[in-house]
């Protein structure tokens, strides 16, 4: 990636850098750094001064089975999250890859929801799913069926996972179709020539094709869901009932902004930024690969 | 306009030198084609005198002035690139205008230079277009076209016809060498093609990794190459050499199979009892009586085992092979008319003795007579 | 080309545009209903041309005690746009920097740029309301958008983009006489166009539809975004106005859809080629 031709001088370049350094000090390193530092302290409960503790944050953290709960539920709700967005997109893409009367309208129909928030997903899907005032919902509860996710923790899992892959099928829809798209048409017709049809060509020489598409998917996919989908969540349950929907950036939120739990609090970022770094090192080895073939 | 000369420029990354001490010197409006395989240094020659790069040592006088330490847009240089670098969101007229808007000139002096400039190119119907809406070869006049317009006092072109189809090639060649003899700028022309460089060059230089092989007229480095790297680099096909070994008083080369060329030309009481290379150009064979024998003025005769024959309508090209004491080697004659008729799938062709060009068979360098 | 009829798929597409398109066309319709008809569970998917009047209403007025959807979408607007205009300005300086000089530091400016990458403001939002608050950001327009304006994948990006400019185009411009600022106006920023649109469309949208940290950092009504303002409202206990609520929802899904819809063909190839 090294240009041939350089301007010269340090000050101007050093001048241009200057503005995104200090936004990201102030703003991502410095808070980061005490979040470490915290997290390795306790309030007094006077809530006068802070001692420092070590690590026993961390492990009154990992030695609390709600919090244990809550990773693993974490985890549940992203990959089924992931793995229900990616399947309509994946599905819809291989419909519409392909010489279709209104492609370019059905594309545009089909990509708008990208631009919708997550919290508006929660509204758009409460006004169909509402026990009460629901399109859907109402007459489920009429029809005698027991439906209510205020009151039951899978109801309301449910329904979390539904507005938080309705948004996202639009973003993967358009990878996924660009992933399609970049196939070959030499390849898919050397397929045909070697009698290839149908779910073999789909599962031997499409999909293997696609998988970069897919690593690069899944992994937006499960980043999104572990904390874009804060505003959906909130919106519809507040993590609740019970706990049947917290997940850990609901938690963090919960502990450090309502229950003013600093340490613990400070303690959960600290374990979520090393999870985010384990993540972004696994697709960065990954992509560095890709982008060197 | 403007007199050039390298003295001693030199260039190295990290350690590595890539160019070594190049010494040139043009007259006023002269073009020096600079030619060389790919690698050579040629283009980081081209973009030193730019001063798109820093040399590690020499200088660099432009018209007697040392223009080493001046920014590129302070030399008085306009360049044209290998790939246009056209400036893709302006127009023809703002791509030529650019750099003379840089350089605050008014208004009316910009219009009349762009338009002297495209009158000169053929350009006037495209000046309002973007580059994306030109053909390559009306890219590549664009792209001479912000050279012409700031009237500089030395033009450097960087491959300028490698992107063009062949026949289009030819065209631009005569075009710009026509134009730059009108305008009289001095100019430098650096390419792998030894025909543009030897049909456009006043001067050639011939890089060899680096090093300057030969710095001369264009024919002269055609009838009187250095060394077998140039020899071999010009003249398509390229010349064949023969490895031989050089006689007392150096008058007569003995090849490997006892055949022996007598260099009537002249004496190489260097080479004496040493190694030796004989070069011929493909074009300067010509075919033997059936009879054989060594008469006729040649030096000796060669038995072609013949492997191809190229007719090219006016002239054929036969590739064969020569056995010399075993080891084998591949010769190219370039013989006038159609194909010749074969004896056995042989031919035997006459090496005349006033066409051989003797080089040191160690050091690849050109022996002259005495 | 193959004899399986493309009503098939046509029929899959439809249904996936509906699966879209069903809960927003829900919305608008109840939007025009009786706010106590919906209350009984008889909202209809029959919009009443009738009810339109509740726009104007909940533009101008609000309802419930918000702040006039309008004054919502004022901020939300300046939120997005300062959140895209900055960080495309910041980005641009800051690649530029890094692709087309030598500087001292270089390399640890751009990792301490990608490091930012590891740490997206939900995993920080703890110490980072510490941060605000001892600057005294609190409740204010620039507490709400700066932080956000640090970005990695837009330098990222840019430093794709620049790098992908031919050397020959540079010093081209350099014969020409350009120097460092005037190369990336007159040449650098329109080449990349194309790219700045894109990510326009894409950083519109995040910001737009930012809700944790607004949540976090502003706490008063005259800074409620028009996210933050209707979560608010369904989060009313008694009395929900629910045509009301519908029609805000609907101006709050407007402006981003459109953004999107209308630059759909820079928005998809910015994402596709850059963002990844």
């Amino acid at each position: 990636m090294e240009r041939r031709t350089l301007f010269q001088g340090w000050k101007l370049p050093v001048a241009l850098v200057l503005p995104q350094l200090l936004l990201t000090f102030v703003f991502f390193l410095w808070p980061a750094g005490q979040a470490v530092w915290y997290s390795m302290t306790q309030q007094d409960p006077f809530g006068l001064g802070s001692v420092f503790v070590g690590l026993s944050n961390f492990r009154e953290l990992f030695a609390d089975p709600l919090y244990v709960h809550t990773i693993l539920r974490t985890l549940v709700f992203c990959f089924a999250v992931s793995a229900l967005a990616m399947t309509v997109a994946l599905a819809l893409a291989l419909v519409a890859n392909r010489e279709l009367r209104g492609r370019a309208i059905y594309r545009t129909l089909l990509i708008w929801p990208y631009a919708v928030a997550p919290a508006m997903a929660a509204i758009l899907w409460l006004f169909m799913l509402d026990p009460e005032i629901g399109l859907l919902g109402h007459p489920l509860v009429k029809a005698g069926l027991p439906w209510d996710y205020h009151v039951s923790g899978l109801d309301a899992q449910f329904l979390v996972v539904l507005a938080s892959s309705w948004k996202q099928i639009s973003y993967n829809f358009i990878f996924f179709l660009a992933g399609l798209q970049s196939i070959p048409q030499s390849v898919i017709e050397a397929a045909r020539m070697d009698g290839a049809r149908g779910w073999r060509r789909l599962r031997t020489i499409i999909l293997p094709l696609l998988s970069p598409t897919m690593f690069f998917l899944l992994v937006v996919n499960l980043v999104y869901a572990a904390f874009d989908t804060f505003g959906t969540i909130w919106a519809l349950t507040e993590g609740g009932p019970g706990k049947a929907t917290e997940t850990l950036v609901i938690k963090v939120y919960r502990d450090g902004m309502i229950n003013q739990d600093i340490g613990g609090s400070s303690a959960q970022s600290v374990v979520l930024m090393l999870g985010v770094i384990a993540i972004t090192a696994v697709q960065f080895r990954f992509m560095g690969r890709r982008t060197k073939t | 306009m403007a007199t050039l000369e390298l003295q001693g420029l030199a260039k190295s990354f990290d350690k590595t030198a890539v160019l070594h001490r190049i010494d040139v010197s043009l007259q006023d409006g002269e073009m020096l084609a600079i030619v060389g395989a790919s690698g050579c240094g040629k283009s980081t020659l081209l973009r030193l005198v730019a001063g798109l790069e820093q040399p590690s040592a020499g200088r660099i006088l432009l018209a007697g002035r040392d223009i080493i330490r001046l920014d590129p847009a302070a030399r008085d240089i306009a360049m044209v690139f290998q790939n246009y670098a056209l400036y893709p969101h302006m127009s023809v007229f703002d791509n030529m205008a650019y750099g003379l808007r840089i350089r605050g000139l008014s208004k009316a002096e910009i219009g009349r230079r762009v338009q002297v400039a495209a009158d000169m190119l053929g350009l006037d119907a495209l000046l309002a277009r973007k580059p994306r809406q030109l053909s390559g070869g009306q890219r590549q006049r664009v792209a001479m076209g912000r050279a012409i317009v700031r009237e500089p006092q030395l033009f450097l072109f960087d491959e300028p016809l490698s992107n063009l189809d062949a026949k289009l090639r030819v065209q631009m060649r005569a075009e710009i060498r026509r134009i730059q003899r009108n305008l009289g700028v001095t100019s430098l022309y650096v390419t792998h093609d030894q025909t543009e460089a030897m049909t456009l060059g006043d001067k050639l230089l011939v890089l060899n990794e680096g090093r300057p092989a030969q710095f001369a007229a264009p024919m002269e480095v055609f009838a009187r190459p250095a060394d077998t790297y140039v020899a071999a680099f010009i003249g398509a096909p390229a010349m064949n050499f023969l490895p031989a070994t050089m006689g007392e008083g150096g008058v007569v080369a003995t090849l490997a199979d006892g055949a022996r060329l007598v260099l009537t030309d002249g004496a190489r009481p260097g080479l004496a009892g040493r190694k030796a290379t004989i070069g011929i150009r493909p074009e300067h064979l010509v075919l033997a009586g059936k009879g054989g024998g060594d008469a006729g003025g040649f030096a000796t005769t060669l038995d072609l085992a013949v492997e191809l024959i190229e007719p090219l309508g006016s002239e054929t090209l036969v590739h064969g092979m020569l056995m010399l004491d075993g080891t084998s080697l591949t010769l190219v004659a370039r013989l006038p008319g159609g194909p010749p008729s074969l004896t056995d799938g042989r031919l035997r062709l006459g090496v005349p003795a006033a066409e051989l060009h003797v080089f040191d068979g160690e050091t690849g360098k050109r022996v002259e007579v005495g | 080309m193959k004899n399986r009829p493309d009503y098939v798929a046509h029929a899959c597409l439809l249904l996936g545009v509906v699966l879209f398109a069903l809960p927003v066309w829900l919305v608008f319709a109840g939007s025009t209903q009786d706010s106590n008809a919906i209350e009984r569970g008889e909202i209809s998917l029959m919009p009443h041309l009738g009810g339109l009047g509740i726009y104007p209403d909940v533009l101008l007025h609000g309802s419930m005690g918000s702040a006039p959807v309008w004054h919502m979408l004022m901020v939300s607007f300046g939120m997005a746009m300062a959140i895209a205009v900055g960080k495309i300005v910041i980005s641009v300086l800051s690649a530029y920097a890094v692709v087309f000089f030598r500087f001292p530091f270089r390399r640890t400016a751009f990792w301490v740029i990608f490091i930012t990458l590891m740490l997206p403001p939900e995993v920080r939002i703890i110490p980072t309301y510490a941060v605000m608050s001892q600057m005294h950001l609190i409740n204010t327009f620039p507490g709400m958008t700066v932080p956000l304006i640090a970005s990695a994948t837009a330098t990222l990006l840019f430093r794709q983009v620049f790098a992908a400019v031919p050397d020959e185009l540079v010093e081209a411009a350099r014969m020409d006489g350009a120097g460092p600022l005037r190369f990336l106006w007159d040449i650098l920023l329109p080449v990349s166009a194309a790219n700045i649109a894109a990510l326009f469309v894409i950083l519109f949208v995040y910001g737009w539809n930012q809700y944790l940290w607004p949540l976090l950092v502003a706490t008063t009504p005259g800074l409620d975004t028009i996210v933050i303002g209707i979560v608010k409202m369904i989060g009313v206990e008694t009395q929900t106005q629910w045509n009301a609520v519908m029609a805000t929802a609907v101006l709050a899904l407007l402006p981003p859809v459109v953004v999107v819809v209308a630059m759909q063909r820079w928005f998809i190839a910015g994402l596709t080629e850059g963002d990844k």
